[in-house]
């Protein structure tokens, strides 16, 4: 049996597509300068940067297989899933937006007076007390603001809730999705519904000025 | 019943141990300059600073001990602290403020703002219930923070520095009412200052310390007629010599002698008072047993008279009238011979 022969357009383009790999690497293998590779590789700041590579992408690795093997035992035992569920829209909007609101708050516990949580327990608070009545209050500011943040990022997400929870209406498809489905079928549709996503941000604003340019 | 401490610990360039023991009904005063480790050794009573060694007791029970491991949270500690800048709650009132102990321990709503109310009343800011700390005045929020210490009616009462966030103008009236509300307080009282009139003022007895060592104790009068340390001896404002004493002639240890009379041999400290110290534009010949010469360094006016800084072997700091320095001609640099009189210099075995 005669080996099928390739066409000689699929070839052509493979051809171009191998091209997109090997040109690139051929540039970047003529132009390094290899007097001087030993020397860069054993750079400190390189090693450095490969040690965390590697340990960031292996317990990233870890990570995902502790929480995820057991998250698609769950789906394939009892049915109970995430993707494709409003559930799973709001954790990829937290995965998302969380960032902000740890950020926010940890800057406003780092320019707190802790001394503050020291009287309180010379004044025989509890742990719980202190947090609850003195630690929590004081950095109330930093708080609120994170939580604005949060809310901003994670109205208006987008490619987390589409990679991980899809794009089915009244589940998962919250107004961003479905402003990118309508630009594509009925743009005037998708203006409508942009403006409606704006016009929340700025009612937002408007709501909040003082608390901004009062605590500022 | 009392409080029993023994101090031991590292925190930066501090090395501190000190042992401190309070009887009942005394009010006592830390004295130290900056840095001393004052404040340290307070929170470290209050548990907020763990120990390395030693033990903190209080009326006989332990509230740490190092040897054996125990340690009582500062939350179940029967002490209350007024911090310097007295740290009230800014977002609560001040009624809220007072009550906070008393709802920390478990008092029900209603009775610890009654209690806070009669408290707020005592330090004579009843009408300032709802008003929030930061409306106040240095002086109010130093009585809010007080009341809030005393409102849980603790066993020891820590004061850490209570009048430095006040201006001079209003600090003489609040030290008199802090003495007043002390004074009615029945608890063990620490007052922590660097200033030695407040300590003179609110105290029975004042602790000296200095990088976190015990310097000297004693009553006010004790400490400020034999001063131990130099700190001490500035404070009082005398000059304080420290040396060896063999037949009535004491060899100081920062150069220079000084001639005393019927001294017993050893290490002594002398203390001369600066206004029992003359000045001369010649070198006088008279009794005075101790005459040398010395270089006006700092010439600086208290009051009706001029303390005069002078460089010599001893140094020494005399007080004269502003006439005297007039008929003396005496100008910052100029060499001028002094003179101790062999009878006005204090000696105590060091």
């Amino acid at each position: 049996m005669r080996r099928q022969s390739v066409p000689i357009v699929v070839a052509g383009l493979a051809t171009v597509g191998v091209a997109f790999f090997i040109l690139p690497l051929l540039g970047l293998v003529l132009r390094a300068p290899w007097g001087s590779a030993a020397r860069s590789l054993t750079e400190p700041e390189t090693l450095e940067a490969l040690r965390l590579s590697l340990v960031a992408s292996l317990s990233a690795t870890g990570v995902a297989l502790v929480l995820g093997v057991p998250g698609s035992w769950l789906d394939s035992t009892f049915g109970i899933t995430l993707p494709f569920t409003t559930a799973g829209v709001v954790m990829a909007e937290t995965f998302v937006a969380m960032p902000f609101l740890i950020l926010t708050v940890e800057a406003g516990l780092r320019s707190m007076d802790r001394r503050y949580e020291e009287a309180a327990r010379t004044l025989g608070a509890s742990r719980w007390r202190v947090l609850t009545r003195v630690t929590l209050p004081l950095i109330g500011p930093s708080l609120f603001a994170g939580a604005v943040l949060c809310w901003a990022r994670a109205l208006g997400e987008f490619g987390a809730t589409i990679t991980f929870a899809g794009n089915f209406p009244g589940i998962t498809q919250t107004m961003p999705l479905a402003v990118y489905l309508l630009l594509e079928t009925n743009q005037e549709a998708s203006f409508i519904l942009s403006l409606v996503l704006l016009l929340i941000s700025l009612l937002v604003l408007i709501g909040l000025r003082h608390r901004w340019l009062g605590s500022a | 019943m009392s409080l029993d401490a023994s101090v031991r610990l590292s925190l930066g360039v501090l090395d501190l141990d000190m042992a401190l023991a309070i009887e009942e009904g005394e009010v006592v005063a830390l004295l130290g300059p900056n840095g001393a480790g004052k404040t340290t050794l307070l929170r470290a009573m209050a548990g907020l600073v763990p120990l390395r060694a030693g033990h903190v007791h209080l009326d006989g029970k332990v509230l740490e001990d190092v040897a054996t491991r125990a340690f009582v949270p500062t939350e179940q500690r029967s002490i209350g602290v007024v911090f310097q800048d007295y740290l009230l709650f800014p977002h609560l009132s001040v009624l809220e403020n007072v009550a906070f102990g008393l709802r920390s321990r478990g008092t029900g709503r209603r009775v610890a703002a009654e209690k806070a109310v009669n408290w707020l009343q005592r330090v004579g800011l009843g009408s300032y219930a709802q008003a929030k700390p930061a409306e106040l005045s240095g002086g109010q929020r130093q009585r809010v923070a007080l009341a809030r210490a005393l409102a849980p009616d603790p066993r020891l009462l820590l004061l850490d520095e209570p009048l430095a966030a006040l201006d001079v103008t209003t600090r003489a009236e609040v030290r008199r009412d802090l003495k007043h509300h002390l004074a009615s307080f029945p608890g063990l009282r620490l007052v922590v200052t660097h200033d030695p009139i407040e300590a003179a003022a609110l105290a029975d007895r004042l602790i000296v310390m200095e990088q976190g060592r015990l310097v000297q104790a004693g009553t006010t009068a004790e400490v400020t007629a034999h001063p131990r340390s130099r700190y001490v001896a500035d404070l009082v404002g005398v000059n304080l010599f420290r040396g060896r004493a063999r037949h009535d002639v004491i060899t100081l240890a920062d150069g220079g002698s000084l001639t005393t009379v019927g001294t017993e041999d050893g290490d002594v400290f002398a203390v001369v008072h600066p206004r029992t110290v003359a000045l001369y534009r010649t070198r006088p010949d008279g009794t005075p047993r101790n005459v040398w010469e010395g270089r006006a360094v700092d010439l600086d006016l208290h009051g009706d008279r001029v303390r005069v800084r002078l460089a010599g072997s001893p140094s020494i700091v005399a007080e004269v009238t502003p006439a005297a320095i007039r008929e003396l001609g005496l100008d910052r640099g100029d060499s001028v011979w002094i003179s101790v009189k062999a009878t006005e210099i204090d000696i105590y075995p060091a």
